[in-house]
């Protein structure tokens, strides 16, 4: 094996073009447990950490720019960010203990492509986008369309994640997540559920969304959950019909974690809980 | 593949030559006789390999040797000078925080990473910054004890220099 770590984009672009053995990483925390559990490690793996456009972290009129690698520990340490997106924060400052925050990036997190993945849903309910190069140039994909299934991406050979894309909020609009797992810290998620919900003045619903983690091969978008919600004040009926979408939105599997059933109710729960999160934050927001 | 690095360990400039897929915390052991770092699980559970690196706390088993090229590095043999331990170590030995001890060398640097940016934590900020590091001896209780008597004693000694 033969560690790179180039300086530029296009230098990693160049090595991956000319090692189809070649393989990009960030922090390296599912690279390195997986390859202690037996995976080979690729010929050459291109360390991305040194790339100052892959650690950026950026905020303009436009919006945000993300480096695919940086840390969560500086996503979470940002505290604009964490005013303007407190769901995606809190769902970043989920993963792993502070040695695992040093580390693990959002592109890693994203193309490990493991349904559990925390920052999933928060990324696909605020329709942030992947800038992904290669050889061939740039190309921006809504983020819902990156991750195919369990360990797969849609990325080519020898694309990568440059950075990731998110507006600024409107006023009055404002994101939660919420997951649940059998012990309170350090584990991964049963259920993960993010929201993103948006309010008038008096406090009623403009416009609201759900996505869902850890219930089905890929995150899962909840359908109906506007219509249900646009101009309530989220009153218990309303969010028991969410709740109610949520459960049949799921396609989980049994596990050791979990059994459908329980995944299917959980899913429910945080739906109703992770609603009124996010509609609080929103009404606090001008 | 073997290459060189050049880096600072605590305190030192030091360079080695590594195979390229060796970890961080085998190029300590192995190539650097540095066996404080211990290795409990090396997939980023345990804790017991924790390294600051440019000060920030990593698990060793995590990071390829390779990429601390240029980095500042600190273990913990880094934490006494000739004569003295360092107020944590000292706290841990006086509130007998450990028993087997093989988690300790990961706990002491997380403890240095947390007093570092806070002298000043609660026993929740504590919990927090060693929730990465298990001990299968302890039970907690007299680590975040000792930590928190460290944290008091390094706030005493500041007011006094
Ligand atoms: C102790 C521990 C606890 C953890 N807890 C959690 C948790 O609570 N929640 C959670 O979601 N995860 C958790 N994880 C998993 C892991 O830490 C995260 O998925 C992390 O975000 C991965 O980021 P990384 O930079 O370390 O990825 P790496 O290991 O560097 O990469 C992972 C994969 O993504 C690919 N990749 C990385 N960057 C890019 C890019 N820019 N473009 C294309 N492909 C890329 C790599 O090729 C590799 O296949 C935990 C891991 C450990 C060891
Ligand atoms: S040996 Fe590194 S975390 Fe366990
Ligand atoms: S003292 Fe034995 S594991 Fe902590």
């Amino acid at each position: 094996m033969m560690y790179t770590a180039p300086v530029t984009v296009d230098e990693a672009c160049q090595l991956l073009a000319s090692n189809s053995a070649a393989k990009v990483f960030a922090g390296a925390t599912d690279l390195l447990p997986q390859a202690q559990a037996g995976r080979r490690l690729e010929d050459v793996l291109v360390d991305l950490k040194r790339i100052p456009r892959l650690m950026n972290l950026e905020v303009d009129d436009q919006g945000w720019t993300i480096g695919a690698a940086a840390s969560a520990a500086r996503l979470a340490e940002h505290s604009q960010l964490r005013s303007e997106y407190p769901g995606l924060v809190e769902a970043v400052a989920l993963i792993g203990s502070d040695q695992i925050q040093n580390r693990a990036s959002l592109g890693g997190n994203l193309c490990n492509a493991s349904p559990a993945a925390d920052s999933g849903p928060s990324m696909v309910v605020n329709e942030a986008r992947a800038v992904i190069v290669s050889t061939a140039g740039f190309r921006t994909i809504p983020i819902a369309d990156l991750v195919r299934g369990p360990g797969e991406t849609s990325l080519e050979p020898g694309e990568f994640v440059a950075e990731f894309q998110l507006d600024r909020p409107a006023a009055r609009r404002a994101d939660a997540y919420l997951r649940f797992t059998p012990r309170t810290e350090m584990d991964i998620a049963v259920v993960g559920a993010a929201a993103r919900v948006a309010v008038d003045d008096a406090g009623r619903c403009t416009d609201a969304a759900v996505v869902l983690g850890a219930v089905a091969p890929t995150t899962v978008r909840v359908g109906g959950i506007a219509e249900e919600l646009v101009g309530s004040t989220f009153d218990e009926e309303a969010l028991a019909r969410c709740a109610a979408l949520s459960s049949e939105a799921c396609r989980p599997i049994d596990d050791k974690r979990g059994t459908k059933e329980f995944r299917r109710h959980i899913a429910g729960v945080l739906t109703t809980r992770v609603l009124r999160l996010a509609a609080e934050r929103a009404s606090e927001q001008r | 593949m073997r290459s060189h690095v050049t880096c600072t360990i605590n305190g030192d400039e030091v360079e080695f030559l590594v195979d390229d897929r060796q970890t961080l915390l085998d190029a300590l052991r192995d190539e650097l006789q540095l066996t404080g770092t211990k290795e409990g699980c090396a997939t980023g559970d345990c804790g017991a390999c924790s390294v600051l690196i440019d000060g920030r706390l990593n698990c060793s088993c995590l990071v390829f040797a390779r990429e601390v090229e240029g980095a500042d590095v600190l273990t913990v043999e880094g934490l006494a000078d000739a004569d003295h331990l360092h107020p944590i170590q000292h706290a841990f030995l006086e509130g007998a925080a450990l028993q087997c001890g093989i988690c300790t060398p990961g706990l002491l640097v997380a403890a240095k990473a947390l007093l570092d940016r806070n002298l000043k934590p609660t026993e929740e900020e504590v919990r927090y910054a060693i929730a990465g590091n298990l001990c299968r001896c302890t039970g907690y209780d007299k680590v975040v004890r000792s930590i928190l008597d460290a944290a008091a004693e390094m706030r005493d000694s500041a007011v006094v220099s």
